[in-house]
């Protein structure tokens, strides 16, 4: 077997706490799917047959229970439950399935939406034998108006530095603006050995790595890492140019026993394959060098390698913010192509419904109602003369006679009451909205 | 073409019908016409079989028929079919020319179940250049096949000796399609495949795989890494102090010797010619003056301006035809002809199991057709042959291979020894009678 897939499902949501309070983000739905749904199909398309998907019981109940959070996926789901506040990182919750993982494994975070061709990813880590092997994406502006924030939006995150080498796909430095208090430190080593160097900062990582068995092991024996992408990544970039690292032309036996004495287990012995004589002669033998203009070997004699795939053009969207969330739902229908109106929906002639619009199973959909550019859930009730445009219902939502909404995120189970007019707002779980009641730019939820 | 030879051998069966009924009148023997006519069907037959050969099918592409034939092939064993690239030169117009900007590993699934995932690795490694060079490819090769031994296990009711061959052969077609195959592969799976067939059926699995992958080991030893010690061996003594050698693009042999050479205090100084779009001359530059040897490099096309400098020409050899044609690098031709008139003296160096029974006399029947792309060049941000495709009369030709004839080289150097060109049958015949 050449690759196992992992799938982190266990994330809280963190950044968009008004969605998911009641519904745990990978049940989320997009386009009428859960968030789930769209890495699993991804994965299946690619061609795996397995997978183990990392999540907490509450969702692994919703999943196998409830009937509406149907996943028609054909792979064998292997789902691991983890305690919900037992606050692990990514790379815990990989050293708690050490014993599961025979080779190397793919991890995938739940909220990616991509239609990228992963085969780029993995003939990277292939190719060039990598340690490590990612993708990114060039960051897309949001367009669409976020409901419940008034103003501008905030500064943002902080960005992400990255940098990489002429080809633009060998990684060789990653920090965040977070790390760097007094500024951009790059080492010497990195530019002794690759002086031009691309830094580039708009791009947004997909969460989705490629990472050899011996990565695993070395988890499995430094438990303080905790975060795949927060410190296991920066640190595999950052121990490609450190001096143990490079191939063992110099047997120094005081160095090696420094560097058994050192605590942190020793990576570049995991590294090592069998047959390393025969892939030494390959390489000596073969007139290939990733690089020109000094005297060394091809990849200057580093063992431990991170690639990157930066894809330019196609769909790459991490759903972890509001925005993130609004956009996804506008693009992701394109990635399937199920038919837009539910065929068990019943939809009366006179209402009107666009064409970019997606209507869930059993939907009422009464007279002279209008549904532009929106998403409305699986049960939903829309009443007679309701306008709804550039919206998102989730599921269970009745609409009474004559509302109003647009630009908002109605979530499950809510009654909005006739005549209301809604414009960006967000409305939680299970509330009702008095009728007639005019309500702008609101965020209304209940915090429980 | 099959008509052509049903033509031929009715014209030589009547020919032969109408001599054997002359022969029956002349010397009075009276034997029916049915028992001549049997008698002719029969030579009718041999002739038949003399004269049709089946021609390779990776140099019939422009025949569509050839071309069905192997999509059929690759199908029964789930290996996806790499289109063709690009407009192709007519003269060379029978032969694949891929594009690198489309693996075959778009069309395979991730994880790859069908094929062995180091076997996929190293289809990848070919079609990227970053396994160049017939002796890594070979070596790369035979590891890859050590790692499928290892993880192969028997199916019930089935013999390693058949089964394992069985299934190399789908991978073996998987990394044609990535790149062709070199002579040298061609004779370590032909080596590999007679060890397959030769265990013994009442041989245990354990042991007969580790009796696979110590063959396997010894080959590489002794074809590989001791033919390249008895090469430089020879070859250092046609070294002499103040020699100034000329070597062609990057030859892992030549290489060697040199630097061997370096090793034992021998004086001489070497020039590196190189050629475009694959540039190799640089790295075998990087790696001789890493040694500190002192070289010179140059462009092919300035090479009648240094050969008057050169006293000795050391060429590497992909494969040695059994007419006595060496087959290297494209421009390796070029060099010995230039060479011979001027009198430098060409030695090809080359280990035996790269000796091949094909024999060729010019370049255009067999060889490879590299990415077109890589000719395109990119100077101060501009592509002059970005839309080269939208031209309809141009076409880009990115030979790999060319053949040398035997009367440029004057020796060849190999692990049995010094020997002229044309010995190279006798060679092959020993190695036959070896086997």
């Amino acid at each position: 077997m050449e690759l196992q897939a992992v799938l982190m499902a266990a994330g809280g949501g963190s950044r968009m706490m008004d969605l998911t309070y009641n519904t745990r983000k990978p049940l989320l739905p997009v386009g009428n799917k859960p968030l789930i749904w769209y890495p699993l199909n991804l994965l299946e398309r690619v061609g795996f047959e397995e997978v183990i998907v990392i999540t907490t019981k509450e969702v692994q109940k919703m999943i196998s229970t409830d009937p509406k959070m149907k996943l028609d996926v054909k792979m064998k789901l292997d789902i691991v439950c983890i305690q919900e506040d037992a606050d692990m990182g990514t790379a815990d919750a990989l050293r708690h399935i050490q014993q599961k993982i025979k080779t190397d494994i793919l991890v995938v975070s739940c909220d990616l939406i991509t239609d990228a061709a992963l085969h780029e990813v993995v003939d990277l880590f292939r190719a060039h034998n990598a340690t490590l092997s990612m993708l990114m994406s060039k960051a897309h502006e949001f367009t669409e108006t976020v409901p419940g924030q008034k103003g501008k939006k905030k500064t943002g995150e902080q960005r992400d530095f990255v940098g990489v080498d002429g080809t633009g796909k060998r990684l060789l430095f990653m920090a965040n603006e977070a790390d760097l208090d007094k500024g951009l430190v790059i080492r010497k080593s990195i530019m002794r050995k690759l002086p031009r160097m691309h830094i580039k900062t708009g791009l947004v990582d997909a969460h989705l790595y490629c990472l050899k068995k011996s990565v695993v092991d070395f988890l499995a024996d430094n438990k303080s890492v905790s975060s795949i992408r927060g410190e296991l990544v920066p640190y595999l970039v950052r121990k490609q140019f450190s001096k143990s690292m490079t191939s063992p032309n110099v047997n120094d036996e005081a160095d090696q026993k420094l560097k058994k004495k050192d605590g942190n287990a020793n990576l570049e012995i995991q590294i090592l394959s069998r047959d390393e004589v025969l892939l030494q002669l390959t390489r000596e033998r073969s007139c290939w060098n990733d690089h020109r203009g000094d005297m060394s070997e091809a990849y200057h004699g580093v063992r431990l390698r991170c690639y990157v795939h930066i894809m330019d053009e196609g769909m790459c969207y991490r759903v972890n913010t509001l925005a993130a969330y609004i956009e996804a739902n506008r693009l992701a229908p394109k990635l399937f192509d199920e038919p837009a109106v539910h065929p068990s929906a019943a939809i009366s002639v006179r209402c009107l419904i666009g064409a970019d619009s997606i209507i869930g199973a059993s939907c009422q959909i009464s007279d002279k109602a209008s549904i532009k550019r929106s998403m409305i859930g699986a049960s939903t009730t829309v009443r007679e003369k309701v306008k709804v445009t550039n919206s998102i219902i989730m599921h269970g939502v009745t609409i009474e006679e004559g509302c109003n909404i647009q630009g908002s995120v109605i979530c499950s189970n809510t009654v909005i009451g006739r005549g209301a007019d809604i414009k960006y707002c967000l409305v939680g779980s299970a509330q009702r909205i008095e009728p007639e009641g005019e309500h702008t730019t609101l965020s209304e939820c209940d915090w429980t | 073409s099959s008509i052509l030879h049903i033509a031929a051998v009715v014209v030589s069966g009547t020919s032969v019908v109408v001599y054997m009924y002359t022969w029956c009148l002349s010397s009075s023997i009276h034997i029916s016409a049915v028992v001549v006519s049997m008698f002719s069907t029969i030579i009718c037959g041999f002739l038949f079989l003399l004269v049709v050969k089946r021609l390779p099918e990776h140099v019939q592409v422009d025949d569509p028929a050839v071309v069905k034939r192997l999509a059929k092939k690759l199908e029964r064993q789930q290996i996806p079919l790499r289109s063709d690239y690009g407009y192709k030169v007519s003269l060379f117009s029978h032969l694949h020319q891929y594009s690198r900007k489309a693996p075959l590993t778009q069309q395979l699934s991730i994880p790859s179940t069908v094929i062995h995932p180091s076997i996929v690795r190293l289809g990848l490694q070919y079609s990227q250049g970053i396994v160049a060079g017939s002796n890594a490819r070979s070596v790369a090769l035979l590891h890859a096949f050590k790692q499928v031994i290892r993880d192969y296990t028997t199916p019930p009711n089935e013999e390693l000796s058949r089964d394992l061959v069985n299934k190399l052969k789908p991978y073996i077609s998987f990394l044609n399609q990535c790149r062709p195959l070199s002579a040298s592969m061609g004779n370590a799976i032909k080596y590999i495949k007679k060890e397959i067939s030769n265990i013994p059926s009442q041989c245990k699995e354990e042991e007969a795989k580790t009796k696979l992958l110590t063959c396997i080991d010894r080959y590489i030893e002794e074809k590989i890494v001791l033919a390249a010690k008895a090469i430089s061996k020879y070859a250092i003594e046609k070294i002499s102090d103040g020699d100034v050698i000329l070597v062609y693009g990057c030859s892992s042999l030549v290489n060697n010797i040199l630097c061997e050479a370096f090793e034992k205090s021998r004086k001489f100084r070497v020039i590196v010619v190189d050629s475009r779009p694959r540039l190799e001359g640089r790295e075998a530059l990087r790696r001789l003056v890493q040694r500190g040897i002192s070289c010179t490099y140059v462009l092919i096309s300035a090479l009648s301006y240094i050969l008057p400098e050169v006293s000795k020409v050391f060429l590497g050899a992909h494969a040695l035809l059994a007419n006595g044609y060496v087959m290297s690098r494209v421009g390796t031709s070029q060099i010995a002809l230039v060479a011979r008139t001027f009198n430098v003296p060409v030695l090809v160096c080359c280990e035996t199991y790269k000796f091949c029974e094909k024999v060729q006399t010019d370049s255009f029947v067999s060889n490879e057709l590299d990415d077109p792309d890589d000719l395109m060049v990119t100077r101060k941000g501009k592509t002059q042959l970005e839309n080269w495709q939208d031209v309809s009369s141009l076409g880009l030709l990115n030979l790999v291979y060319d053949v040398t004839p035997p009367d440029f080289v004057d020796l060849v150097i190999t692990d049995l020894g010094m020997i002229p060109c044309t010995s190279v049958p006798v060679v092959l015949r020993v190695k036959n009678l070896d086997q």
